[in-house]
């Protein structure tokens, strides 16, 4: 048994967009760097981000600004954004995406040379940098060739159990790695998390395998708190066929290039609705809609660019009231431009390769020549580790939270294209400044019988001679959050979820997971496991402590907003007993010049 | 719904055997949906590497009767279900448990490569200025999402370890992606030729065929590179001209 030591200045948990910028900027400022990764580097979930990443750099655009982009933000989260982090995001995303360029970064172009950026949902002028829709893979491409060159240590299939402490400060982390199921324990002065999110928590998910709330989880046992955990973002086009391919993202970029939603009817259904908050910035007609896409400045976007959690709202109102495609969703076309456009199939080819390819593969559709079948898939979770928004730091001295896992940039709901740049503004912030707690505060000192506690943990589900299948309880788990946490949700059901929540805990603490240590996928799952029923358990009671639907947060039971619960919070944390608690505060940040930025842009 | 038997690879460091599962399939389903679901019935300590499932993270590698492929993107209806269907893990690379291979070694390759280095800036801001047509030959290299593919299906590597010799089709790509970069500075053409092996590469072409991403990985990386080796060390001209200027690229 027993464990090896590893010791740095900054330990970085996860290696995506957030944690390589992290990482990157903690090692430029000097301090020694250890990252760890529960898949191999480069193949974190930033690979799958599509679109592009939102910067008002103003090249398609002049009238585009930072000004622009924290407004758009700030509506897209129905003012639920920590203040200060939006205005953050939007100053320093310009220059985060020129710097990715700087280190050998590809994007696409304008005519004249500079990045070309692309219009998104819920953006007021075409403000995405991108690589036809394989911008995160660019992304992490070059954050992770730039970074190896950049002496960190990259301990990659290894994952956390646990944090340690010295104190009330964060001191490391305990850790397993797949290949031989060794442990690892990181004694470092400062952590920063970087895990990504919890979309593993649903049935239907565009998440990849590793988001299993592990960073939500493992700062919340340490002490540290989590914020709008009740607005999880369900993406208004995943796949809906063939089964087992269900909930695989398609890029927004889709309706971006102009692709149409249509109901069994043939209708233009997202005409039929257009939210209050956006009135004067949608499209009259289908024909300002195509002119808007194709890049007239003077027309405003077709309503299918209008916000995620209404587009996903308005789909699933489609196919319960019957007018659904065969396999329950919408029918997104992308193909209809060849009324518009010579050479529409190779533009869509160029424009949406990898669209074109998985429809194609997967499910044997030509997106160039048919319909695609698409309905809503959970995607995104806003919120994350409670952070101070200039260091991105947790409650717990030293314990950092950047990207997904960190909490409060996008509010009640994310815009599209906003998560590529708070990877790498927040990313390259968290770095900063976890760099600069490790100089300024020094060492911790570990404590082996916290590891020692850790480890035993850790060995349980293997110890146990029989128990349940841990893969049995997360489909359990995926089929309640699905079923009762999901895009519609109400008093009673909300409240039977969290009984079921309970009584998911009690079978899993008999999990057993035969096998050896040695890449034994199953007792990852069991380990896993703990980390889903924490977050599962913080989102389902933070959305029964919202009775309002509000951005991605849908009530059924209380279908309006209410202007009290427009000015707090949900924030989460473990009572003195230990058990998961909400509570609300009022919203930060908010500043007489920021208001005034808001009222400015109307 | 059908019946269909998998002959799975099963053990570690290379020793082991193939071991036969029955599930049910149904419409749609792909190579990865059956270990998934021997996972959960049959095997929960099933080893296999997977993250995003669909086809963009390119951990899922393995050999499907005998072809490299993404399990993620192999529509079991493709595959002849009257007869057992073989999953074994990568050839090219040591076994670590069941259908996971050790690809460590593609790290250290990367590791060595010379990173890239810009031009200084044509913009006082600090930008650059690059056509959208340049911009594109690099581009297409760059959609490599490293799943390995053509590393394992590569004779050279599979057949004939000459792992410490050649750096393999796919850091071939990721030099031409380099040196095709229309901002790079870098020289790589010495490590092509006396560290990388490039002359082992004789253009069967095995690589372009297994691509997930359909990068014509020889035609137009493999090529051009060995072009522009050829070029700086074998043109007569070049080598004249080297004479007198005796600070050639190698000295």
């Amino acid at each position: 048994m027993g464990w090896t030591t590893h010791e740095c200045d900054v330990l970085v948990i996860g290696a995506g967009g957030a944690g390589l910028r992290a990482a990157v900027e903690a090692s430029a400022q000097g301090a020694s760097v250890t990252v760890l990764s529960k898949s191999l580097l480069g193949k974190a979930h930033t690979v799958m981000a599509e679109g592009g990443m939102a910067a008002s750099m103003g090249h398609v655009d002049d009238r585009d600004n930072w000004r622009v982009h924290f407004s758009d933000t700030m509506r897209g989260g129905y003012y639920l954004n920590n203040w200060r982090m939006a205005e953050l995001h939007a100053r320093e995303a310009p220059d985060r995406v020129r710097e990715l360029e700087a280190w050998g970064a590809l994007f696409d172009r304008t005519k004249d040379g500079r990045i070309l950026q692309r219009n998104f949902g819920g953006h007021k002028y075409p403000r995405l940098a991108h690589v036809g829709d394989r911008t995160g893979l660019e992304m992490i491409r070059t954050l992770q060739d730039h970074g190896i060159h950049q002496g960190i240590e990259f301990l990659m299939e290894n994952t956390v159990v646990r944090l340690l402490k010295d104190g009330d400060r964060v001191s490391g982390a305990f850790a397993y790695d797949r290949e031989k199921g060794r442990f690892h324990v990181v004694h470092a002065k400062a952590v920063v998390l970087a895990t990504g999110g919890i979309g593993r928590a649903f049935r239907i998910t565009s998440n990849s395998w590793e988001y299993t709330g592990d960073g939500h989880a493992l700062a919340l046992h340490a002490g540290a708190e989590l914020v709008d955990m009740e607005f999880v973002q369900f993406h208004p086009t995943g796949m809906v066929w063939p089964l087992s391919v269900r909930g695989i993202l398609v890029t927004e970029g889709v309706r971006g290039e102009g692709g149409i939603l249509t109901n069994s009817e043939g209708r233009r259904f997202m005409f039929d609705d257009i939210p209050e908050l956006y009135a004067g910035q949608c499209a009259d007609t289908p024909e300002e809609g195509w002119r808007y896409v194709t890049g007239d400045k003077d027309s405003r976007r077709p309503p299918e660019l209008l916000t995620r959690d209404h587009v996903a709202r308005k789909i699933v109102k489609e196919v319960k009231e019957g007018r659904g495609s065969p396999h329950g969703g919408a029918f997104l076309n992308i193909a209809w431009i060849r009324e518009n456009m010579k050479d529409s199939e190779a533009h869509i080819k160029k424009k949406l390769p990898s669209m074109y390819h998985q429809f194609k593969e997967l499910a044997g559709v030509d997106i160039t020549k048919e319909p695609m079948e698409v309905g809503p898939t959970t995607h995104y979770v806003m919120g994350g580790v409670k952070v101070d928004a200039d260091t991105q730091m947790s409650s717990v001295p030293g314990l950092f939270a950047c990207g997904e896992c960190g909490g409060g940039l996008h509010g009640a709901n994310r815009l599209g294209g906003n998560s590529l740049s708070d990877l790498l503004v927040f990313g390259r912030i968290a770095g900063a400044a976890a760099a600069k707690f490790a100089s300024d505060q020094g060492d911790t000192s570990l404590d082996e019988a916290q590891a020692q506690d850790v480890e035993a943990i850790a060995l349980a589900p293997m110890e146990r001679r029989d128990g349940e299948n841990p893969y049995e309880i997360q489909h359990d788990l995926q089929d309640v959050m699905q079923d009762l946490v999901g895009i519609a949700r109400a008093e009673a059901e909300l409240a039977e979820a969290l009984e079921k929540i309970k009584d998911l805990r009690t079978r899993a603490d008999t999990v057993c997971a035969p096998g050896n240590r040695e890449y034994n996928p199953g007792w990852h799952t069991a380990l896993d496991l703990a980390n889903l029923l924490d977050v599962s358990e913080a989102v389902a009671l933070a959305a029964l402590g919202r009775p309002e639907s509000r951005g991605a947060h849908t009530r059924i039971d209380h279908p309006d907003k209410d202007p009290e619960l427009g000015k707090v919070n949900t924030i989460i944390g473990h009572s003195a007993s230990g058990a998961i608690e909400a509570r609300h505060e009022p919203v930060v940040g908010r500043t007489e010049a920021l208001q005034e930025i808001i009222e400015e842009m109307g | 719904m059908q019946q269909v038997t998998f002959r799975v690879w099963r053990g570690e460091h290379g020793e082991g055997d193939f071991v036969e599962y029955v599930i049910n399939v149904e419409d749609g389903m792909v190579v990865l949906d059956a270990v998934h679901a021997i996972q959960a019935q049959h095997a929960s300590d099933l080893a296999v590497r997977w993250n995003c499932k669909a086809g963009k993270c390119g951990s899922c590698s393995a050999e499907i009767n005998g072809k490299p492929r993404l399990m993620c993107m192999t529509r079991l209806e493709d595959l002849p279900l009257d007869q057992p269907v073989t999953i074994e893990p990568m050839q090219a690379f040591p076994g670590t448990k069941d259908l996971v291979a050790d690809v460590s070694w593609n790290y250290e390759v990367k590791q060595k490569i010379k990173p890239f280095k810009p031009r200084t800036p044509d913009e006082a801001d600090g930008t650059w200025r690059m056509d959208q047509a340049d911009v594109e030959r690099a581009q297409e290299f760059r959609k490599c999402i490293e799943c390995f593919l053509c590393q394992d299906v590569c004779h050279v590597l599979r057949d004939h370890h000459k792992h410490d010799d050649f750096i393999g089709p796919r850091f071939l790509v990721n030099t031409a992606a380099l040196e095709m970069h229309p901002l790079d500075t870098e020289d790589r053409l010495s490590d092509l030729r006396h560290r990388d092996g490039i002359g082992y590469c004789n253009i069967t072409k095995c690589c372009t065929k297994v691509c997930p991403e359909h990068i014509t990985i020889t035609d137009n990386a493999i090529i051009p590179l060995k072009e522009r080796v050829v070029d700086e060390y074998y043109d007569p001209l070049t080598k004249l001209f080297r004479i007198f200027k005796p600070k050639a690229k190698d000295a």
